[in-house]
């Protein structure tokens, strides 16, 4: 197979890989939102959509083959995204008369690019030959890259649709990416100082050596997962949540808040239209999930043990030690760990839809800029401490100075913060005086009114 | 094989070259013939992604994710953002009258463009046809430009970055008077 792939012109080659990753993360979109109702339904205490696609053949009619009769097939609801897109096609579709014509048409297709693209540096399993679509030296840049261009459809959109309403989504919508751009950005560069490479297969395969560089056991068995390492869990928390930022997803959906502005930039699409933002929502929630598994949970591997450390330590399970290693790195089965990674990543952001409300916008820009930017630079801090001491002695030396220079961070945050509270007495505590207090008018009750003039 | 015109070899990759210089061109053009505020920045996007697109193609890919990541990504971001909110809505306001120095000025535009061509184009015929040795085709690569930025232009660099915190802090101070 491999052979046959080599051996065909570039351009087949070419085609062939981007639908390997194309096609997996399209088809896994109408599964994720039958999962999202599904869970949601759950947590929320009701059932979710559990009907459509069920069949219950005839008791009595001649039609049906006898076997089948009087027979019900439960599909768990698992056909309502398709219905859902049925409807969504023959609904009419309407384009308001004022709208900006070029632009409003083609801006769901700008919100769809950049879902597509952004998987195109991250490698499904360990074969050269088909994934991913460009093994480039630029990887991470490359999705920092294409990420920040998610911003162009949203705005485009509100602008087009020539309504207040839209307007204010598409605003919010770029001031919200461009603020949690920063922290992600910041939060890459920490994985990239610690595994020194922009590619993301190098950073997996770098992902798969011996705990912290510790190379005897206990710590040669376990796999150099980034959210293993002190620095790596950080950058994971934030790059999460940047992530949820990204895609627009509650509790960042302040550009399409319902209960603010209607429906946000899409208020004005129906139909197809409307189809290709919600497709390019959850097609982006899939491939963020494979990115963030990608560079933080070990990629292609299932669980964070070497095996083949194992094999060489007990040798008596040799055979067995090697079988579980080839299952859990580099047999075929590495595109589905993939996925079921990313499926957990997507279920953790539906996890936090059903917990969170939805933040205001200056708790959002506070989140934001005072948050998440000065604990990634302190990150980025923590880090480089962590490469300079493990280069000098041991992680475990790295672990000491970690943990002082986050000690020592948090203090110098907690000085910064008193100082600034000290100067500004009015933030601290406000009171609100009302005009028609409830006791108040209780007394105005009590007292006598006075005798209504004849 | 492949066809020769001018001295400059016809290669796929020169004629994708041409093909993306030409659409970065006219999108350049769309930039300043526009009436639209909004057109002419979406314009100016599309021209700076096929701007890194080029970089690309000539081997200089840190370039080109720079390119994307700041201009595209981030400043043009900006720029669109101003223009909705300044908001000029249609395109009757910019409207121009027709006026003569126009004229002039598109001579003295083409005038400069025969000259820079004159000098630039000769140069490119003479570069077009070197073959891209292994160790050229790595110059453009983040590792090569790591190594120029940190030894080489270390005091550049530095200096740099102290005009960028000046820049921010004074436009902190411009922007917010009583802190």
């Amino acid at each position: 197979m491999a052979d046959f792939v080599q051996h065909l012109h570039p351009a087949w080659q070419a085609l062939i890989r981007v639908l390997f990753f194309v096609l997996p993360s399209f088809m896994l979109v109408p599964g994720v939102i039958w999962w999202e109702r599904r869970l949601l339904g759950w947590m929320q205490d009701r059932l979710g959509p559990n009907r459509v696609g069920n069949i219950t053949f005839s008791r009595t009619s001649k039609l049906v083959p006898s076997m089948l009769r009087g027979k019900k097939f439960k599909l768990f609801g698992l056909m309502q995204p398709f219905a859902d897109f049925g409807k969504l096609i023959f609904k009419e579709d309407i384009t308001p008369s004022a709208v900006d014509k070029l632009i409003y048409f083609i801006a769901p297709g700008i919100a769809l690019f950049p879902a597509l693209a952004l998987g195109a540096t991250i490698p499904w399993g360990p074969y050269s030959w088909i994934t991913p679509v460009a093994d480039v030296n630029i990887g991470i840049l490359y999705i920092m890259a294409v990420s920040s261009l998610g911003v162009y459809g949203i705005v485009l959109a509100g602008y087009a649709s020539d309504n207040k309403f839209s307007l204010m989504g598409g605003l919010r919508s770029s001031a919200q990416l461009v603020s949690y751009e920063l922290a992600m950005g910041m939060s890459l560069a920490c994985i990239v100082m610690a595994t020194g490479s922009l590619k993301p297969s190098a950073m997996v395969a770098e992902q798969s050596g011996p705990l912290w560089g510790l190379d005897y056991p206990p710590f040669n068995m376990i796999q150099n997962w980034n959210v293993l390492t002190p620095y790596g869990l950080v950058a994971a928390i934030i790059f999460g949540i940047c992530m949820i930022a990204e895609t627009n997803r509650p509790p960042f959906d302040l550009p399409e808040a319902e209960n603010e502005l209607v429906a946000g930039y899409h208020t004005e699409y129906s139909s197809v239209k409307f189809a290709m933002f919600f497709m390019a929502e959850y097609l982006s929630v899939v491939v963020y999930g494979i990115v963030l598994s990608t560079l933080f949970m070990g990629g292609w591997h299932l669980l964070p043990i070497r095996f083949d450390a194992m094999a060489t330590t007990y040798k008596s399970f040799g055979d067995v030690w090697n079988l579980l290693d080839t299952l859990n790195g580099s047999s075929l089965l590495a595109p589905v760990w993939v996925i079921a990674k990313a499926c957990c990543v997507a279920s953790t952001y539906i996890w936090i839809r059903a917990t969170l409300p939805r933040l205001r916008y200056d708790q959002l820009m506070a989140l934001g800029w005072k948050s998440l930017l000065p604990f990634a630079t302190a990150n980025l801090i923590v880090v480089s401490i962590w490469i300079i001491s493990t280069k000098i002695s041991s992680p475990i030396i790295g672990w000491v100075a970690v943990l002082l220079s986050a000690g020592i961070l948090y203090g110098l945050y907690k000085t910064i913060n008193k100082l600034n509270l000290k100067n500004r007495p009015n933030l601290a505590s406000r009171t609100v005086t009302m005009v028609d207090e409830p006791s108040q008018r209780r007394e105005a009750e009590l007292v006598d009114p006075a005798p209504a003039p004849t | 094989m492949n066809q020769t015109v001018g001295g400059v070899t016809i290669t796929p990759e020169l004629l994708m070259f041409g093909a993306i210089a030409g659409a970065a061109a006219i999108c350049a053009v769309g930039v300043v013939a526009f009436n639209n505020a909004i057109r002419s920045a979406l314009c100016l996007v599309i021209n700076f992604f096929l701007l890194a697109v080029l970089y690309f193609t000539l081997n200089a890919e840190m370039l080109g994710i720079t390119q994307v990541v700041v201009y595209t990504g981030a400043i043009m971001v900006l720029f669109l953002f101003v223009v909705m909110l300044l908001n000029l809505g249609g395109s009757k306001l910019l409207h121009e009258k027709p006026d003569p120095k126009k004229f002039v000025g598109i001579l003295l535009g083409c005038g400069l463009f025969v000259i820079l061509g004159a000098q630039i184009l000769p140069q490119l015929t003479k570069v077009m046809p070197m073959p891209l040795s292994p160790e050229l085709a790595k110059f453009g690569g983040p590792e090569a430009i790591g190594r120029t930025l940190f030894s080489e232009y270390v005091y550049p660099f530095e200096a740099v970055s102290v005009l960028l915190l000046i820049g921010i802090v004074g436009s902190i101070l411009l922007a917010k008077r009583r802190l």
